[in-house]
C-alpha cells in the first residue's frame, strides 16, 4: 500500500477538516476552559461525532461501526489535533475499541456497540504511577463469588470521572487481566484533576470492586496481548494528534513570520528564522510519514508495528515539542500571553506527549525491541 | 494472487536462480561497485555474469522503457523489484551517474535519437559518466559558473575548469555546464555532452581528509564540442541542471523503500558488549543509539511514503530538497557514533585490522554528504523559499 491517503481517505479528511474547524476548533476549547467546564468535553459537539459516524470508526461493521482503520482514525485525531478539541475519541474510540475487538466475547459484544451508538464514554485506567509504566500492575483481582473483587488505585485516566466503563488492568492467579467495570460499580471513584492543558483526569480508586465474571475482556490471565493492542492504539492515534498539534503550532508561526515586522522588516525574511523554520518543517514531515507507517503496519497486522508504533511516538513527540517550543519562541513576547493560541498548543502537545509513554520511554523501547 | 503478488513471485524467483552468490555479499570497498565504462576492470567473473544478466533482462534500469534498455516497470513494480533485491542483499548490478544523474535528464530532455543512443550505452554500462558542475569560483552560487563555449558555427571551442567531478579520471564521458552566453546569467548555460578522450580535457585528483581522491579538478583547454552533443534547448541548461539537481537529491534521499530494517544500536552492541541486563554497555551511548534508530527508523518511512508520492506525481517539487537535508545529516551523525562506538580502534588509519582504516575514512567522507549536491543551508533556504513561501527568501 502506498503511504499517503487514499481518495477515500481524502475525503474523509474533507469533511472532519471543515466539521472540527467550524463547531469545535481552538476558541471552543477556551471557552470550555473558561466556563470551567466539568465534563472534560463537550457532549453537544461528541453528538456531532456520532451523527457522522465518527466513535464507531474502528468498530466492525457488524456491530455497528464502520469497520475503518488507524489510518481512517488518524486522520480525524490529526484534525481534533490541530483544533485541540477536547474529546473522548482517543480513549474511546481507538484505545477501547482496539482492546475490545483484540478479545472479542461478552464485553466486546456489549460494549463495541454502544461505542459506535454514541451511547458510552470508556476510559483506560492502566497506570498505576506519575510515569508510564503499564507493566506494574499493583491493581489486584481476586476471585470472589462468581466473579472477581478489584483493588488498586489507576492514575492519569483521561474522562475517568465521566466514563459510563473503564477498562482496568489487575493481576490475577492467572497473571494480567482487563476488566470492564462499569462506572456505577460499588467501590469505584475518580477524582478528576484539571491538567495543564484544560482536560481532566483522574486518580482512579478502585475499593474492592466486584464485577461478575464475565467483566474479563477476552481471557483470565490474557490480558497481556489485549493490553498490547490497547496501548498500540492509543500510542500511534497519540502520535497522530501530535502532528495535528505540530502542524496547527507550525501554521500558525508561519502565518505570522510573514505578517510580524521588526528592523522594517517581515521577521520571515530573517535567514535564522528562515532555517529553523524549515528545520522545523522537516522534522514534521518526517513525523507524519512515520506515524502513518505505523497507522498502516497497525492497520495490515504486521509484526513490524511494535517497532513503528514506538517510533512514531517518539518521533512526533519531539517533532511536536520543537514546534510548539519554536512557536512560542518565533512568536516572541505574545507567544507567552494567554491571549494568544500557541501557549494553548504547547500545552496540549505536553499532555500528548505523557499520555501512554514519553519520549524517553519509547525509545528505550525501541532499543529494547532491537534487543539492546 | 493479485498481479503484484506475482509479479513479486516472479522476481523471486529469477533473483534466486540468477543472482550469484558473491552478488549477495554486502559492499565492502569501491571495488565491489560495478561502475562499468570502457576502463572498468570486473572484480571477479560473479560481478560480470551478474550485470550480464541484469542487462539482459533490462534490470540495470528496471523503471525505464524496454526501448532504451530498462525493463518498463512501474512505481510499484520498481519498488517491489527493490524490495526483492533487498531481502536477498542483492548488490546493485550496476552503478552509475549515468543511471542516477544522466538518464532521467535525458528521458526528459533528450531527443529520440539521444535517447536511443545513450539511454541504451548507460543501460549495458558500456559508458561511464562523470558530471562537471561545480567550479573553483561557482560552488553553492552555481550559476555563476564561467566555463564559456566559444560559438564557432558547427561546434563550440569549450574552455575553463569544472571542480569536484566525480571520478573524472575514471569516467568516459562527461555531461557540462557550460557558458555559452555571457549576458544572460540564467539562460545563458548549454547542458552539454563530450568525450573525455577529446584534446584538451586533463584531470588532476584531489587528495580529501579522508586520504582518498573520489574528486577531480577537470580543465578544459580549447575542447572541441559538435554542436549536436548537448541536451533541451540552447541556453537553456539550467532548467535540466536544474531537474538533475532535484534526481541528485532524490538519489541521494532514496533507499527509503524496502530496505533491510538494521539498528545501528543493535549492530554496536555486538561490538561494545552488554552489561548483564543484556543492555549496550555504555548507557549514555545506548540512549544516543536508541534516539539515532527512532529517527533512522522515522527516515525510513519518510523515504518510502516520499518515493510513493514521488512517482505519482503527488510530492512537493522542492521535497527532494528535504529528503536530502534530513537524510544527509543522518548519515553524518550515524558515522560519529559509529566513530564513538568503536574507541581507539577507529582511530587506525593503516593497519590490517582497520582495514586500512575504512571506518575512519568513511566518517571523514560523510562530512561531504551535507556539502555536495547542495548544502544543508542550501536546502533549507529552498524549503523556506519554495515550500514553506518565506518573504525574500
Amino acid at each position: 500500500m502506498p503511504l499517503y491517503h487514499n481518495d477515500d481517505q481524502l475525503m474523509l479528511k474533507d469533511s472532519v477538516s471543515p466539521f472540527l474547524a467550524e463547531k469545535a476548533p481552538v476558541s471552543h476549547l477556551r471557552r470550555l476552559r473558561d466556563d470551567r467546564d466539568e465534563t472534560g468535553f463537550s457532549r453537544a459537539i461528541w453528538a456531532e461525532f456520532v451523527e457522522m459516524g465518527l466513535p464507531g470508526m474502528l468498530v466492525p461493521e457488524a456491530q455497528g461501526g464502520l469497520g475503518m482503520g488507524h489510518m481512517e482514525a488518524g486522520i480525524v485525531l490529526e484534525e481534533i489535533g490541530r483544533n485541540l478539541t477536547p474529546s473522548p475519541f482517543l480513549s474511546t474510540s481507538v484505545g477501547a475499541v482496539a482492546a475490545l475487538s483484540k478479545a472479542g466475547g461478552t464485553q466486546a459484544d456489549r460494549w463495541l456497540p454502544a461505542i459506535a451508538a454514541g451511547k458510552a464514554i470508556v476510559a483506560l485506567a492502566i497506570d498505576e504511577q506519575a510515569r508510564h509504566r503499564p507493566e506494574r500492575v499493583a491493581t489486584s483481582a481476586v476471585r470472589s463469588g462468581n466473579g472477581f473483587r478489584i483493588s488498586g488505585k489507576k492514575a492519569f485516566v483521561l474522562h475517568g470521572h465521566v466514563a459510563d466503563m473503564m477498562i482496568v488492568s489487575a493481576q490475577c492467579d492467572e497473571g494480567l487481566t482487563l476488566f470492564a467495570v462499569p462506572q456505577n460499580a460499588n467501590g469505584l471513584s475518580a477524582d478528576p484533576r484539571r491538567l495543564v492543558d484544560s482536560s481532566l483526569a483522574s486518580h482512579v480508586t478502585l475499593d474492592g470492586v466486584d464485577v461478575d465474571a464475565d467483566a474479563v475482556i477476552g481471557d483470565v490471565g490474557g490480558g497481556e496481548a489485549v493490553l498490547q493492542a490497547l496501548l498500540a492504539a492509543t500510542r500511534t492515534g497519540a502520535a497522530a494528534e501530535m502532528v495535528g498539534v505540530g502542524q496547527g503550532a507550525m501554521d500558525m508561526t508561519i502565518g505570522y513570520l510573514k505578517e510580524r515586522k521588526q528592523f522594517g522588516r517581515l521577521i520571515g525574511e530573517f535567514q535564522a528564522l528562515q532555517h529553523r523554520t524549515a528545520h522545523l518543517y522537516s522534522e514534521m514531515e518526517v513525523a507524519r510519514a512515520t506515524v502513518m507507517k505505523a497507522q498502516q503496519l497497525l492497520d495490515e497486522g504486521s509484526d513490524a508495528a511494535t517497532l513503528y508504533v514506538s517510533v512514531a511516538k517518539a518521533k512526533a513527540g519531539r517533532a511536536a515539542n520543537l514546534a510548539v517550543c519554536e512557536a512560542v519562541q518565533m512568536h516572541g513576547g505574545i507567544g507567552m500571553t494567554d491571549e494568544f493560541d500557541v501557549g494553548l498548543y504547547m500545552k496540549r502537545d505536553r499532555a500528548l506527549a505523557e499520555y501512554m509513554g514519553d519520549i524517553s520511554y519509547h525509545t528505550d523501547r525501541v532499543a529494547r525491541l532491537n534487543g539492546y | 494472487m493479485s498481479e503484484q503478488d506475482a509479479f513479486r513471485a516472479d522476481v523471486r524467483i529469477w533473483l534466486e536462480e540468477n543472482c550469484p552468490a558473491e552478488m549477495r555479499e554486502s559492499v565492502k570497498g569501491d571495488d565491489d561497485v560495478c561502475w562499468g565504462g570502457r576502463k572498468f576492470l570486473f572484480k571477479n567473473e560473479a560481478q560480470k555474469l551478474w550485470l550480464d544478466r541484469c542487462v539482459a533482462k533490462g534490470y540495470t534500469v528496471p523503471d525505464w522503457p524496454t526501448e532504451y534498455g530498462g525493463a518498463g516497470l512501474s512505481a510499484e513494480q520498481t519498488k517491489i523489484f527493490k524490495q526483492e533485491m533487498a531481502r536477498i542483499h542483492a548488490r546493485p548490478p550496476l552503478q552509475s551517474f549515468g543511471i542516477w544523474m544522466l538518464g532521467p535528464a535525458l528521458l526528459k530532455f533528450g531527443t529520440e535519437e539521444q535517447k536511443k543512443h545513450y539511454l541504451t550505452q548507460i543501460a549495458r554500462g558500456e559508458i561511464r559518466w562523470c558530471q562537471g558542475y561545480s567550479e573553483p569560483g561557482a560552488g553553492s552560487d552555481l550559476v555563476s559558473l564561467q566555463t564559456y563555449g566559444e560559438d564557432r558555427g558547427d561546434h563550440w571551442v569549450v574552455n575553463g575548469s569544472k571542480i569536484w567531478t566525480s571520478y573524472a579520471d575514471q569516467a568516459d564521458w562527461i555531461f557540462c555546464l557550460v557558458r555559452t552566453d555571457k549576458t544572460n546569467k540564467y539562460q545563458g548555460i548549454t547542458f552539454m555532452l563530450f568525450d573525455m578522450e577529446s584534446q584538451g580535457v586533463t584531470t588532476k585528483p584531489i587528495l580529501l581528509i579522508s586520504g582518498n581522491s573520489p574528486f577531480c579538478e577537470t580543465f578544459f583547454d580549447n575542447v572541441t564540442v559538435p554542436k549536436t552533443q548537448f541536451i533541451g534547448e540552447l541556453n537553456r541548461g539550467w532548467d535540466v541542471a536544474k531537474y538533475l539537481l532535484g534526481h541528485e537529491r532524490e538519489m541521494i534521499s532514496g533507499g527509503g523503500a524496502g530496505g533491510d530494517m538494521v539498528s545501528l544500536g543493535a549492530a554496536m552492541a555486538k561490538s561494545i558488549g552488554r552489561n548483564d541486563a543484556g543492555e549496550l554497555d555504555d548507557p549514555i551511548l545506548r540512549a544516543s543509539m536508541a534516539a539515532f534508530d527512532v529517527d533512522v527508523f522515522a527516515y525510513r518511512a519518510m523515504g518510502e511514503r516520499f518515493m510513493d508520492m514521488w512517482k505519482t506525481g503527488r510530492a512537493h517539487p522542492a521535497s527532494s530538497n528535504m529528503m536530502k537535508y534530513v537524510g544527509t545529516e543522518l548519515n553524518k551523525q550515524r558515522y560519529e557514533l559509529l566513530m564513538s562506538a568503536g574507541g581507539s580502534a577507529t582511530l587506525e588509519w593503516e593497519s590490517e585490522d582497520s582495514d586500512g582504516g575504512a571506518r575512519p575514512r568513511a566518517w571523514l567522507r560523510t562530512k561531504a554528504n551535507s556539502i555536495e549536491g547542495g548544502t544543508s543551508e542550501v536546502m533549507l533556504n529552498v524549503i523556506a523559499k519554495r515550500i514553506l513561501d518565506l518573504p525574500g527568501a
